[in-house]
């Protein structure tokens, strides 16, 4: 029996390696469409990446940043987190930035990176993201890849329909998810109906300096404002917010929240509430929030509370918002490049909505209301809609376009990206993800001018598409080649945290005006060490401050006594090298924060409280030469009551 | 338990020489002979000559590098010096000083050993100088492989360090 089974098993094993050459050999195996997926993505080494990508880390509060199409990571930029890597959010001089009427909130859940625009393009000065959960908004500079802004957002609660800018980035516009009692009070949560509120901010950027000023809220019914794109184009001018939750439940809100038939999104036009602001519209609410401010000057930021915002009552600026009925609790909102589209993805529902903004005028000049909440006039859904994209998958999430007249959404529920024709609205592709995708991301995708030669979707779920790393893996992203009319999968990477939306743009718009190093002689920190002579340690009272320079590779002074326990010892170190990719990192034993990683020319100072005597060492981090070993000092520290003086050197100077 | 009585001896020893007070008088490290030998520079060229690199005098060597041909005045340009001296100051004393080796060579009579051109090409872009100059790649070893940043200095900037360097 057993010689049987041996012989069939031969067999088998026979035939399956005959098999196996067969299709090696054979012209149309997977292996040779494999490799021209794979000559797609592939950037040798030495070569750069065709695009940026920004993929929000999601509950890592930080913003990554890839290349297309290699799907490889370049940095993680630290907005709302505190990032030991850098020192970001430890350092002295960053400490601020992480600031809010809440005090010092070192996390937050980052989602919506946007690019800013001129003309509805893509200028890569600047990318703003939101905080979800502590509603901030942040402005990241395109030239040091470093956190220059964080705004609070007060009145505000779950700020999900953000950072989302207007054509001109005249305007990043934040809405909050959750309705609040606004102003904050004491109340009984089952009276939310009719009295909780919807906050829209609108927080003005100044073109020349990006500096964000909250210039108004609009305060909408307490329904959830979940997602919003601007207008573009012809609809510039306007911004449309998705909403769910028109129910007003507060309670049990996955069943609650699901019973309307039809949700909204709201169309603002903010243009005519600016001009009702600017004429003295609108109410002044006192109010308490945090403005952060990060100086390349003096490499350090600035808090400051604000204490008062404007709101207006939607109702008392005529024509300015207006409802359009939306199945079935829409997430995804998004406008077409040329902003006649508005599209609504029903989250419940199989199928696309798309409103004309074209017909939407119309129905407002006409009259065509079917309604009103709360004073807000609901425009007829048959006057608006454009068309429905009936297009078989479950769960529709987000769209994203290319220049060709294409759209293409994610399913969530379906697992999959469906392309789809404007104003045909017929389905022409559609492509499996791995696995349950939310956002989509094509570079320039939400803009007038979208580059349509990827697609990167974003999933929530990876099971089996890495290599186990026990019970959390990092979030899969696949990469479409959307060049010909199908679309073809050409690549999976891992990614950082979870990624939410994603902003991408051409290599070419920002690597050349990419700063490279600071320079020493414009460096304004009030505790740069500009010429070595000037190293030093002083004293004042408990405070010991140790004004140090780095160069390669040693530290001036590295040798310092006089230090005692209980003192509270500053350390503002200034790397004083004027070349490329030459960071000098410094830890002292026992630090109670993180390491400093110090660009060149730049200051930045960490705190260190001894506890015990001893003679204590400090060190480079960043192996910075060939004699980075030896980067390394030592700090003597007495007993409290010692009276040794303060003395400092570097070899006997 | 001999082990155990040696280990206490020596902690004990130990918490004497703590109590000795703030200034430790102890015999400096060991006394084994790790003095580094005269820098010998390798003599794969002639020119090298047994000389270290420091001590050399190349003045017909112009370097490699942007800056070919330097006509220097016979005046000294004093506001140009001054302006060297301040960019000495800011960019170039953590490794160097006028009148002694410290990280890097002394400047003193640095163009009694160097040519203006090859200093300036040093400033302006260390790293191809040592790849590609045999003096800068000797200097390199004999400065214990601690390499010359570059500052990002201008030309012009670089041109008024040299002016300072006449001064010297």
């Amino acid at each position: 029996m057993k010689k049987i089974y041996y012989v069939i098993g031969g067999l088998l094993g026979a035939t399956l390696l005959y098999m196996g050459c067969n299709q090696a050999a054979g012209p149309n195996t997977s292996g040779a469409l494999a490799s021209s997926a794979a000559e797609k993505v592939y950037v040798a080494p030495g070569e750069q990446d065709e695009f940026y990508a920004f993929l929000s880390g999601g509950y890592s509060g930080n913003l990554t940043v890839y290349g297309l199409p290699s799907g490889r990571m370049f940095k993680e930029i630290p907005v709302f987190s505190q990032f030991p890597t850098s020192g970001y959010g430890y350092s002295e001089e960053t400490k601020p930035m992480l600031n809010t009427s809440f005090g010092f909130v070192p996390w937050d859940d980052l989602h919506h990176p946007d690019i800013s625009q001129t003309n509805g393009e893509l200028d890569g000065r600047w990318v703003f993201v939101n905080g979800n959960n502590t509603p901030r908004i942040a402005r990241i500079s395109l030239e040091t890849f470093e956190t220059e802004e964080i705004i609070e957002i007060p009145n505000s609660a779950g700020n999900h329909s953000s950072a989302f800018i207007t054509e001109n980035t005249e305007y990043v516009i934040a809405g909050t998810r959750f309705a609040v009692p606004v102003p904050q009070r004491d109340m009984p949560i089952d009276q939310y109906k009719g009295n909780f509120k919807g906050a829209l901010s609108f927080i003005s950027v100044d073109p020349e300096t990006g500096r964000l000023d909250l210039k108004f809220q609009v305060l909408m019914p307490g329904f959830n404002y979940d997602l919003s794109h601007p207008g573009r184009g012809k609809s510039h001018g306007w911004h449309f917010f998705s909403t769910y939750n028109t129910e007003e439940a507060n309670t049990l809100m996955e069943v609650n929240s699901s019973q309307n038939d039809k949700d909204f999104i709201a169309a603002i036009n903010w243009q005519k509430i600016e001009e009702y602001v600017n004429n003295g519209g609108g109410e002044k609410m006192a109010t308490n929030y945090a403005h952060n401010v990060y100086s390349h000057e003096t490499h350090t930021g600035t808090s400051t509370m604000k204490k008062e915002v404007v709101t207006v009552d939607p109702t008392k600026v005529p024509d300015a918002v207006f409802f359009l009925p939306t199945p079935k609790s829409p997430h995804g909102c998004d406008v077409d490049p040329s902003g006649e589209y508005i599209i609504g993805s029903g989250k419940l529902s199989a199928d696309l909505t798309v409103h004309s903004f074209t017909k939407m005028l119309a129905a407002i000049e006409g009259k065509k209301f079917d309604g009103e909440a709360y004073g807000i006039p609901i425009l007829s859904f048959d006057d608006v809609m454009a068309g429905i994209v009936k297009s078989g998958g479950l769960g529709p999430l987000h769209t994203e376009f290319d220049a060709r007249g294409n759209a293409y959404t994610t399913f969530f529920i379906s697992s999959e990206v469906v392309k789809w024709r404007l104003e045909t609205w017929d389905v022409v592709d559609r492509k499996p993800t791995f696995y349950s995708v939310g956002h989509l991301m094509i570079p320039g995708g939400n803009s007038r001018k979208p580059f349509g030669k990827y697609v990167v979707a974003m999933n929530k779920i990876t099971k089996d598409r890495y290599l186990p790393t026990g019970p959390e893996m990092e979030h899969s992203a696949q990469i479409y080649d959307i060049s010909g009319e199908k679309m073809e999968l050409i690549y999976d990477f891992p990614t950082h945290g979870e990624p939410h939306y994603a902003a991408g743009c051409p290599a070419e718009l920002l690597a050349s005006k990419s700063k490279k190093i600071y320079r020493l002689d414009e460096n304004k920190h009030p505790y740069a060490v500009t010429n070595p002579s000037e190293a030093r340690v002083e004293r004042n009272g408990n405070e010991v401050h140790v004004y140090m320079s780095t160069i390669r590779s040693h530290f001036t002074p590295d040798n310092i006594e006089g230090v005692k326990v209980g003192d509270k010892v500053y350390f503002h170190i200034t790397n004083h090298e004027q070349d490329f990719d030459v960071p000098h990192g410094f830890s002292i034993i026992g630090q109670n924060t993180s390491e400093l990683l110090i660009m060149p020319g730049q200051t930045k100072t960490s705190v260190w409280e001894p506890k015990q005597v001893g003679v204590w060492p400090f060190y480079c981090t960043d192996f910075c030469s060939a004699l980075h070993q030896e980067m390394q000092g030592y700090v003597r520290v007495s007993p409290a009551n010692s009276n040794i003086d303060l003395s400092w050197s570097l070899g006997g100077e | 338990m001999k082990i155990n009585i040696s280990i206490l001896t020596c902690l004990f020893a130990l918490i004497l020489v703590g109590c000795g007070g703030k200034t430790e008088k102890k015999e400096e490290g060991f006394s084994v002979n790790r003095k580094k030998s005269p820098e010998k520079v390798e003599q794969s060229t002639p020119e090298t000559n047994d000389v270290p690199a420091s001590q050399r005098i190349t003045l017909d060597n112009k370097g490699v590098g942007q800056i070919k041909d330097i006509t220097l005045d016979p005046e000294i340009d004093q506001a140009m010096a001054n302006a060297g001296s301040e960019l000495f100051k800011t960019n170039c004393t953590a490794c160097h000083r006028t009148d002694k080796r410290f990280i890097g060579p002394k400047m003193q009579g640095i163009l009694e050993r160097r040519s203006p051109e090859w200093v300036m090409n040093m400033i302006l872009d260390p790293q191809l100088m040592v790849e590609e100059d045999r003096c800068a790649k000797d200097l390199l070893v004999e400065f214990n492989g601690a390499a010359m940043s570059n500052q990002n200095l201008t030309v012009e900037q670089t041109r008024s360090l040299l002016e300072y360097f006449r001064t010297l």
